[in-house]
């Protein structure tokens, strides 16, 4: 599906590949096994990933992925079995349902939608685990959500690259 | 669209509808979580995928490795040579204490062996180092790296110089969870040194302990040290866990909040051990034996 970036880009995209969308999960799952200690305002990489190929490809991702890959990332972070995969699916769910809303805004609202979303995984996780019996881990926990929402400007950029490429190649053209 | 033997063309097919997916998958999710909440059915599936997983994760604990290694490189010869200095005043200072050690376990032996009582457990242990903190927010664990595969079985105890950190709570190949004492749901039964006092000790929040169900006019300093009680079969006897900070009494309530600080370097990094788990407790295995066989004993004791 070729879109364009957003509703007032005249560019048009290139279709993006399956194994692209395949490789970026498993780069985003890699970032969240790097052990950085308890450090506040980690945001959850996975999590943004597939919110944003929720966002423009519903059709490609689907919520058995965000099932599958939650699972993994239980099993990762040695979680109950099912929270991840509960929040993440949720996730995926509520990107796709917007995704024709949350295009037509430039990049700025498109943030702004998506926030909410993130609050809204991890909420779910918190959820989750008070009734599992585990502790409230603090308000600090939900600072991730805003710093993953600050990734969305880069994130866009990077994970569009490819689909930026022109289709003839011309050696005279710089890009 | 509603002719019989017509359906839709083929590039409108999209399967089942988003929200019945959605009540699909939402429903797998609660199974998985009651399963694992409750009946714990799904170790031996995580232990599958923990194992697939293995390599990716230790990939990943490339960078934070050689940060750290990066760090020890930097840090300077007079601060290693400082830790040295203070490390030998440090042995010579226990010197005396572990000179006299054998002597006193000889004694106690011997001691033991006239009173007829049962020789004390001797204790193993491996020696494993923390990795890194599980990323998980809603609990207090690490990942050390020793597992099944050099022995280490689930319940058993973890100690460093200081004290009590933890207990193995889930064994993997090659790395095993160790859930620190101050998670909310680890519970040692401790005693404390001064008067003996036999309670148990949970984890509370910003990695403190709490002493709970103790009545409000319970004999507690602060200051006071909490040793292992060894009732539970897990913690061999007298091991240091925590020491009292503060001891609030309201008479509104019936219990006085403890709060405590714990004895071992709970949430550094470093090495640690992991000591063997103990046998059972002799008073359960003479039950089990005269369970299983009550037709010989009752013929012995027919014979006397």
């Amino acid at each position: 599906m070729a879109i364009q970036p957003s509703h007032s880009s005249r560019r048009i995209l290139l279709p993006v590949r399956q194994w692209f969308i395949l490789f970026s999960l498993v780069a985003a799952f890699f970032l969240n096994l790097i052990p950085l200690g308890d450090a506040p305002g980690m945001p959850d990489w996975v999590a943004l990933v597939l919110a944003f190929w929720s966002v423009r490809e519903p059709l490609r991702l689907g919520m058995g992925t965000a099932f599958v890959i939650g699972l993994l990332m239980d099993v990762a972070t040695g979680s109950i079995m099912g929270q991840h995969s509960l929040a993440y699916l949720m996730l995926s769910y509520a990107a796709g349902g917007l995704s024709r809303r949350i295009l037509w805004f430039p990049l700025a609202q498109q943030a702004l939608h998506i926030l909410p979303l993130l609050l809204a995984t991890q909420t779910v996780m918190v959820v989750t685990r008070l009734i599992g019996g585990a502790d409230f881990p603090g308000w600090g926990y939900f600072l991730g959500s805003f710093s993953g929402v600050l990734l969305w400007f880069p994130l866009t950029f990077v994970l569009l690259l490819p689909q930026y490429q022109p289709i003839e190649k011309d050696e005279n053209r710089p890009i | 669209m509603s002719v019989v033997g017509h359906q839709p063309p083929p590039f409108f097919r999209r399967g089942p509808a988003p929200l019945a997916r959605l009540a699909f998958f939402v429903i797998l999710s609660l199974a998985l979580l009651v399963l694992d909440l409750k009946y714990r059915y799904l170790e031996l599936a995580r232990q599958g995928v923990a194992t697939a997983l293995y390599p990716l994760q230790r990939a990943a604990y490339v960078p934070v490795d050689l940060y750290e290694q990066l760090g020890d490189y930097l840090s300077s010869l007079a601060a290693v040579q400082r830790e040295n200095v203070q490390l030998k005043r440090k042995e010579l200072e226990s010197a005396n204490w572990l000179l006299r050690q054998q002597h006193l376990e000889l004694e106690n032996q011997r001691l033991r062996e006239l009173l007829d009582m049962k020789a004390r457990q001797p204790v193993s242990g491996t020696i494993a180092e923390i990795l890194y903190t599980a990323r998980d927010p809603f609990s207090r664990r690490v990942i050390v790296d020793k597992g099944g595969q050099h022995g280490i079985a689930a319940g058993q105890a973890v100690v460093d110089e200081a004290g009590v950190l933890g207990q193995v709570t889930r064994v993997y190949p090659l790395q095993s969870e160790v859930t620190l004492v101050t998670d909310k749901n680890q519970a040692v039964p401790v005693k404390i040194v001064r008067n003996g006092l036999r309670t148990a000790l949970f984890g509370a929040s910003g990695g403190q302990l709490e002493l709970r169900f103790l009545a409000a006019n319970a004999d507690v300093q602060p200051g006071d040290l909490l040793v292992t009680s060894g009732l539970d079969g897990v913690y061999l006897p007298g091991l240091p866990v925590a020491k009292v900070l503060r001891v609030e009494r309201d008479a509104a309530y019936s219990f006085a909040r403890i709060l405590c600080e714990p004895a071992a370097g709970v949430e550094k990094h470093g090495q640690v051990l992991i000591l063997g788990s103990r046998e059972a407790l002799p008073p359960q295995v003479a039950e089990t034996e005269a369970r299983d066989k009550p037709a010989k004993g009752r013929k012995a004791r027919r014979k006397e």
